[in-house]
């Protein structure tokens, strides 16, 4: 099953690496991992979206937290959590199909950044889902490029009722 | 000069007005160490840390010893903290220096043991260049420390040597790494001695939770067939008189793993001796036939369960551990409680009550009887088991006995009567050859008013003999005990029992050196014994001697095995006893 946990880190250069190290050292899997800086400057929010048996997500979590710069761990996925992907999607985009690429585009809600004679770069934001529908859609007019940062999530701060 | 500038720091901090002294990164290395009530240190000068060798050439107040190799450095600092409980501490230069201490590090790692490692680095500018003698040691060495630093500020070095010492040696104790560019020693900043260690994101918890052990209080009192499975974690915390009072209160047996030997006296009617791989019998027997496992300060290793699935299967488990992690890992655990032993022992003693384990008892004591560790003798030849018998008779069981990896490892954890804690010295959980005879020497230079005895194989001796020098030229009076087979024997028992006797490179014989000859030629005195009786001359004289290192080179039985044994893949209660007839 789907994890998705959010740490907080103390902003030091090689704490990218202690927790990218824990995960291929001990084999457990990243889907997307995100970074950036938190609230605090001096802590960075990570995102993880790993997947495995309870078990196995129980370790990586207890694993994490034994590292000395991270500060959080909050494994999200039983909480009401808000989470987004951005992708930018850059798709080949010959005159007589402009017009249907836009029309998808708009659909899904996305914005248009930027055009070539031949290309637009689409931005989309949302649930993974989205951003893979959007993907799809797009993909039979030519892929040029897509990058997507992974999700990033925060929890929910009404949890509703428990 | 450093006792100058030392007094100057006094002052300043009593006065709290006078300006402070501005030091250089190596003399603020210097005093951190003294600061940290560091005694003694093992290392190897190299081009960046030429400043802080300098610094100690001038200093009275550290013991450096010069070892041979810096692994040998690492393993002596290893069997120092062992020996004494406190962090032992490495020096080593860049590139070379630093990765020669990655095999010491790992062992340190795998067994939790407190050791603070100073890398010199290259300058920061060069720092990424293929510079002369550069390697990201910080890289190198991520995965199998607790935490490492790499200082980029003169003025950051005193704190971070703080931080280091507080991580190595509380929570779970391991590895610390701190890495100085050769600049940052040589540039100055003002030092204070006041010190604060602020960690968000480090605050082990030490006191186990009082519902946790209450719950444990209740499961206790329900069972009838309780074991007790102990490991390091009992001398990490040093909690040996807690578990000896938590047995007896209890009445229950107790085994440990090859690193909680020596946690509880083996002389003792309760003691199953070590469990696992090379278990005994009737460690094993219990475990199984358990109702109640009551792991504390242990980590339910491989070498330990044997098959997962059926390990233990019929009883409750409760796990004591500092390390959250270590919890389920391996063994789905029915009550956890986090915390440190001493303290999770101490709140519960008070609560239990005496199990009604008397047919329990009966029964283990039947097993020990009918299943008891055993060899057959060959004529005048000696056994492995009985050089480690006659080592464990003439010191009493009282020694500081640390061993490599392989047969010896094994029988030495069988044979020798364990009654003290910090006794023991093994690479448990990296399984190091050439590990034993410097961390020997180190225990040796902890604890002078004990014998320490490195009990090792003709394979893994070699692997670090060379400090054989260090011990000479620092007179430090450590034993070495050989068990000669000219084999690397347990690699040549698996090839015996599974690879129908295929001796592929595992045969050393004809080309190992003269042992005794070997320690003559670096100044220590070496003896050998074939039999018995040259073997009790040799031990004696061993004993006698105060001032430089014993070299005795037992030769025995070539193609003894080690039993009992639980083959790969196997339950524990699955052992082979003895050799196919």
């Amino acid at each position: 099953m789907k994890h998705t946990i959010s740490l907080l880190v103390e902003n030091k250069s090689d704490a990218l690496q202690r927790i990218a190290g824990l995960f291929s050292g001990r084999g457990f899997n990243i889907d997307t991992i995100s970074v950036g800086r938190a609230e605090d400057p001096s802590h960075v929010r990570m995102t993880i979206v790993t997947h495995g048996e309870d078990r196995i997500i129980e370790q990586i979590t207890k694993q994490l937290h034994k590292l000395i710069d991270v500060v959080k761990v909050v494994d999200l996925t039983d909480m009401s959590f808000v989470n987004r992907e951005l992708a930018l999607i850059k798709v080949s985009a010959a005159e007589d199909v402009r017009a249907e690429i836009l029309q998808i585009v708009e659909v899904f809600r996305g914005k248009i950044i930027d055009i070539s004679p031949k290309t637009l770069t689409v931005e989309a934001t949302g649930s993974e889902d989205k951003v893979d529908a959007i993907i799809s859609m797009l993909r039979p007019y030519g892929l040029k490029e897509v990058a997507r940062t992974g999700r990033v999530a925060l929890k929910r701060e009404f949890q509703g009722e428990t | 000069m450093l006792s100058v500038a030392k007094a100057k720091t006094f002052e300043a901090d009593q006065t709290g007005n006078q300006p402070l002294p501005e030091l250089s990164g190596a003399e603020i290395f210097v005093q951190s160490l003294v600061q940290q009530g560091v005694e003694t240190v093992f290392g190897y000068p190299g081009g960046v840390v030429l400043s802080v060798y300098d610094t100690l050439f001038k200093t009275k107040n550290i013991n450096h010893f010069l070892v041979r190799h810096e692994q040998g450095g690492t393993h002596a600092a290893d069997g120092y903290a062992r020996a004494t409980g406190k962090p032992g501490v490495v020096l080593a230069t860049s590139g070379p220096g630093a990765t020669n201490t990655v095999t010491g590090i790992a062992t340190a790692f795998m067994d939790s043991i407190p050791l603070v490692i100073f890398t010199g680095q290259v300058p920061l500018n060069l720092i990424g260049n293929d510079a002369f003698q550069e390697a990201d040691i910080l890289g190198i060495t991520r995965p199998i420390t607790k935490h490492s630093y790499l200082v980029r500020d003169v003025s950051e070095l005193a704190d971070t040597i703080s931080k280091a010492f507080h991580i190595a040696v509380s929570g779970r104790p391991g590895p610390v790494l701190v890495d100085i560019p050769k600049d940052v020693l040589l540039a100055k900043a003002p030092y204070n001695s006041k010190r604060r260690v602020k960690l968000a994101g480090y605050k082990p918890m030490t006191k186990g939770s009082y519902r946790q052990i209450m719950k444990a209080v209740e499961m206790i009192g329900e069972s009838r067939r309780p074991v007790i499975y102990a490991g390091g974690g009992v001398m990490h915390s040093n909690a040996a008189a807690e578990l000896r009072e938590f047995a007896q209160k209890l009445g229950a047996p107790v085994t440990t793993t090859l690193l909680g030997l020596g946690a509880y006296p083996e002389s003792d009617d309760l003691s199953l001796g070590m469990l696992g791989m090379h278990g005994t019998w009737y460690a094993n027997m219990a475990v199984s036939e358990s109702d109640l496992l009551i792991a504390i300060g242990a980590r339910f290793d491989d070498r330990v369960t044997g098959r997962i699935a059926d390990f233990a299967k019929n009883a409750q488990k409760i796990h004591i551990d500092i390390d959250p992690a270590s919890i389920s890992k391996n063994v789905e655990i029915d009550l956890p409680i986090v915390g440190d032993v001493k303290h999770v022992l101490s709140d519960l003693i008070p609560h239990v009550n005496a199990c009604d384990s008397k047919s329990w008892l009966a029964e283990i004591k039947k097993w020990k009887a009918d299943h008891p560790l055993r060899y057959e003798t060959n004529g005048p030849i000696l056994k492995p088991q009985q050089v480690i018998q006659a080592v464990s008779e003439v010191t009493k069981g009282q020694a500081i006995v640390a061993s490599d990896v392989g047969q010896h490892q094994m029988w030495t954890a069988q044979y020798y009567q364990f009654s003290e804690p910090r006794s023991h010295l093994s690479s448990g959980g990296l399984g190091t050859m050439g590990y034993g005879f410097p961390a020997a020497m180190g225990a040796a230079v902890g604890r002078p008013d004990r014998t320490a005895v490195a009990i090792v194989g003709d394979g893994g001796f070699q692997m670090t003999a060379m400090e054989l020098a260090t011990a000479v030229h620092y007179k430090i009076p450590v034993k070495i005990v050989i068990l000669n087979n000219g084999y690397l024997g347990m690699v040549r028992q698996w090839q015996e029992l599974f690879f129908e006797k295929r001796y592929s490179h595992s045969d050393l014989d004809a080309s190992n050196p003269d042992f005794v000859k070997m320690a003559e030629c670096y100044g220590a005195i070496g003896y050998r014994a074939h039999n018995s009786a040259e073997l009790d001359e040799a031990l004696k004289k061993m004993m006698a001697e105060q001032e430089l290192p014993v070299l005795v080179d037992a030769i025995v039985d070539r193609e003894e095995n080690v039993y009992p044994m639980v083959p790969a893949g196997a339950a524990i209660y699955e052992m082979i006893e003895e050799d196919a007839k």
